[in-house]
Order: C-alpha cells, then structure tokens, then sequence
C-alpha cells in the first residue's frame, strides 16, 4: 500500500450521464407551505403520469446511470401507487429517498414501502413549536403526526433526514431544531435557508431574516458538527440573497440531475420553467436518454461557454458555473447572465438591498395552493 | 436515544450502515457509495477496505490481510485505514 485509501465526496463522475433525478411523482399537498419548492402554476391531479409511465421511467433512469432518486411531490404518499413506483426504482438499482410531509403516511404502509426496499426517508419539520409549525404548514395537527412518523421510522430501522426550511419564523429555534433531531434518532438534519423562488418569492418579505440571523447560524451549525460527530450530519446552507458566492446550482445545469415534473416534463431543475421560452420534452413522448443527450432545455445552459463575462475570464467559472440560471433570468431578464449572489454581479448590491429591507417588513403569508393568487397591487 | 461517536481502533469490527449501499457503478465502470443525499466515489484501496468490513472482522484482522496484498507493514495499514474509518464515522457512513 503506497498510499492511503480515498474517498472523494459528491465530485462530478461524468457529465455524460446523470446521478440524481427528482421524481415529482404530484403536485398535490395537503401541507401549504408559503415557501413550497413546487412552481406558481401548480400541475392538475388529471394530467399527472400513470403508474405505467413512472414504472417505464424508472427503468429507464436505471439504464441511464440514475443512481438516486427523490420521490417528491406535493406529498409523494396521496398517489395511490407509490408502492409500485417505488418498486420500480428498487428494481433498477436506484437508491430511493422519500421525501415526504409525514401526515398522511400510515405505519402499514411504511412498512411495505421498507419491505419493497425503499433505502431513506426524508420528513419534513417546519418548526419545534406545533402551534408555529403547523401555521407554517397551513395544516392543523400536522406536527404530531409527523413525530409519530419519525418514531415510525426508526422503529422499523429506516434512516431518518429531518429537513426544516429555514427562514425568520424559526430562525432563532436552530438549537432546539437540533437538539430535536438528535432526540428523534435522526441521522442527518437539512437545515438549509429558503432560497426565494416561486412562493417563497411572492413571500419574501414575510420570510426572510436578517444577516445576522443568518451568521448567528453558521456559528451554532460549526459548533453542533464537531459535537455531534459520528450522531448527526448537518447539512447548512444560506440564503443567496446574504452569500458572497453563487452557489454551484445543480452542480451544473444538465451534468448531474434532472427532474420530472408530474405531468411527464423533463427539466434540469425543479424551477427551471420559470425560464422564459425553454421547451421541455415529455417522457411520454421521447426516451429519457434522449431527452438527456439531446433536449434543447438541457443543452441550452450546459457546460460554461455560453457564459458571458464576468464569468467568461472568472477562476470560479467551473466551480459554480456562473451559479443559478432561474435566479440570473430572475433578476435580469437573461437566463445566461451572472448569478446575481454573487458579488461579481452588478446587481449583487440590489439583492442584498432588498433583502435588508424586507428582512424588517411584515405580511401575511400566500399559502401555497391551487387557487392563491396574490391580491394586485392598488 | 444514546447515540455515542464511534472511536475507531484496531479492536473495532466496522461495517457500513445498513443505509449504505456500496455497488458497482457499471456505466462507469467504478464503484460508488450511496447513502443519503450523498454519492461518494471510493478509491480502489478504499473499496478494498470496505469490502472487508462486515462487522465481523477487526482493523487487526483487516490490515493483515490487506498487508498480504501490499507491500506495506500491518501497522501502516492499520493506521491508514483507522483515519479513513474514524472518517467515514464522523460523517455517519459507518458503524460496528
């Protein structure tokens, strides 16, 4: 032995095909979350994939090199067939991960998800107080269903991510979220910053904490991993609007994951539609593969030479790629321009602006549903 | 729940969480671990190592076979493995 055995951590394996693909199996929630990750136009139950279609999918995700997936939504578990779906990741090697709100899920079926062979669950937790955490939700009695899921889950030996959005309404509580998720038996805690898209766009000045807040985090996360070594993995992230640096957004767009919205659409992220003029490919029309190697939306943005500067000449242009797409178009129009997060950008000092602003308004919730429409402004 | 650190010595008989798959990555040709949200990618000695830790076998045990293999001593072995494992523990990959 002439050197020391390595394991190298979430590198890139190969571009040519993709590692991780987010099966937004519904858009259906029963949780209304004013932060939710799904987009404004919400996908309607009549026009989602059938059982035969995701099971196709699966199959040939596997064949693709799809080594992980989530099952997502809305809330995964309201499709009746998530058994079979499931089976069909299981089947193609697939590493599943359910992603789920944990209200609806009954310990029966936890336990024949576990025997298909689903390998992790992942629960959501939007607050340790269950008065706070189920007006977050927009659901009552959701925190006390979601404590007997996780007890659930340990009991039948599946390993357990709490993940907690952060923003203002529970910013000051990450002690307690931590000690909370050491006190269920999870193994990992998600306590990743909102980042302000879609919903939790239209309700940024209602979410977003002040910087401080943010740093007040990053310290009490320092200090929890050396603790909890070995007890808990934390994942932390902050919001772009306070970073310094983009965040390398999907690890590239197409290089390493895709995601299927309900109704069949492939794309390189789950908000990639907020992208004007992108067309996106239907796994009911073409064969995933294809869709991978050859569909306008994912060649669009692929690789960084399309980027103009000041990420042409940039040392960190293949770190972070120029950062996130949706966020570029977002804030300039053009999805092929500089992250604003980062400080390169010459619309970063706006982003922090309006974040110090906001972080010192007030308003009410737009609880994510199929109806919400935001009142026009007078 | 008492959850403790795991401090890896040669005594230890490691093995992969249950969650932990270690599989051969075929359109790659190389082997990949998956755990949540992670893929970690293990060097060829790495997955030597861990194809041996079957909780059953200590480090001792380990590096001594591994030493067959390698023209390294025993004791390099083990101490080189001790920092990978103590790692892989910390980060919740591994167990006895």
């Amino acid at each position: 032995m002439n050197e020391a055995p390595k394991i190298n951590e979430n590198n890139i394996i190969c571009a040519t095909a993709p590692m991780g693909l987010l099966a937004e199996l519904t858009h259906r929630c029963p949780l209304q979350c004013p932060y939710c990750s799904n987009p404004l136009e919400l996908e309607r139950s009549s026009g989602e994939l059938s059982t035969q279609d995701w099971v196709r999918v699966f199959k040939q995700a596997g064949e693709l090199g799809i080594l992980q997936t989530h099952l997502s939504g809305g809330e995964p578990t309201v499709r009746k067939d998530l058994e079979e779906i499931t089976q069909a990741a299981v089947e193609a090697g697939i590493y599943t991960n359910l992603i789920t709100a944990g209200v609806l899920l009954k310990r029966e079926r936890l336990e024949k998800l576990v025997d298909i062979g689903l390998d992790h669950l992942q629960l959501s937790v939007q607050h340790v107080d269950a008065l706070m955490a189920d007006k977050i939700a927009g659901f009552k009695g959701g925190y006390s269903k979601k404590i007997e899921l996780a007890k659930w889950v340990k009991e039948l030996n599946l390993p357990l991510t709490i993940n907690s959005p952060m923003h203002r309404h529970n910013v000051e509580y990450l002690e307690e979220i931590i000690e909370f998720a050491v006190k269920l038996g999870a193994e990992r805690l998600e306590v990743a910053h909102i980042q302000y898209y879609g919903w939790a766009f239209e309700n940024r000045n209602s979410l977003i904490p002040t910087r401080e807040q943010v740093y007040k985090n990053a310290d009490i996360v320092d200090e929890a991993r050396e603790r909890l070594k070995g007890i808990l993995t934390i994942d932390f992230v902050v919001p772009d609007y306070y970073a310094v640096r983009p965040k390398p957004c999907m690890g590239g767009w197409g290089s390493q994951f895709m995601t299927i919205s309900p109704m069949g659409k492939v794309m390189p992220c789950h908000a990639a539609a907020s992208i004007k003029g992108l067309e996106f490919d239907n796994v009911k029309d073409r064969h995933l593969r294809d869709i991978w190697l050859n569909s306008s939306a994912f060649e669009k943005y692929r690789g960084t030479d399309y980027l103009p500067e000041p990420c042409k000449s940039c040392e960190f242009k293949e770190i972070d790629f120029g950062g996130c797409r949706c966020q570029a178009f977002m804030f300039t129009g053009d999805a092929t321009s500089t992250d604003p997060a980062c400080s390169k950008s010459s619309f970063h000092k706006n982003l922090l602006a309006i974040a110090e602003k906001e972080s010192q308004e007030q308003s009410e919730f737009l609880y994510r549903k199929f109806t919400a429409k935001k009142e026009p402004a007078e | 729940m008492n959850k403790q650190r795991l401090i890896v010595d040669n005594e230890t008989t490691p093995k992969l969480h249950t969650y932990i798959k270690l599989r051969h990555d075929a359109g790659r040709d190389r082997w990949v671990m998956l755990a949540p949200e992670r893929i970690l990618t293990p060097d060829p000695i790495a997955v030597e190592v861990l194809q041996l830790c079957d909780g059953e076998r200590t480090i001792g045990n380990i590096a001594s076979e591994l030493a067959q293999n390698y023209n390294a001593s025993i004791e390099v072995i083990e101490k080189d493995i001790i920092v990978m494992l103590q790692d892989l523990s910390d980060k919740g990959y591994l167990t006895s």
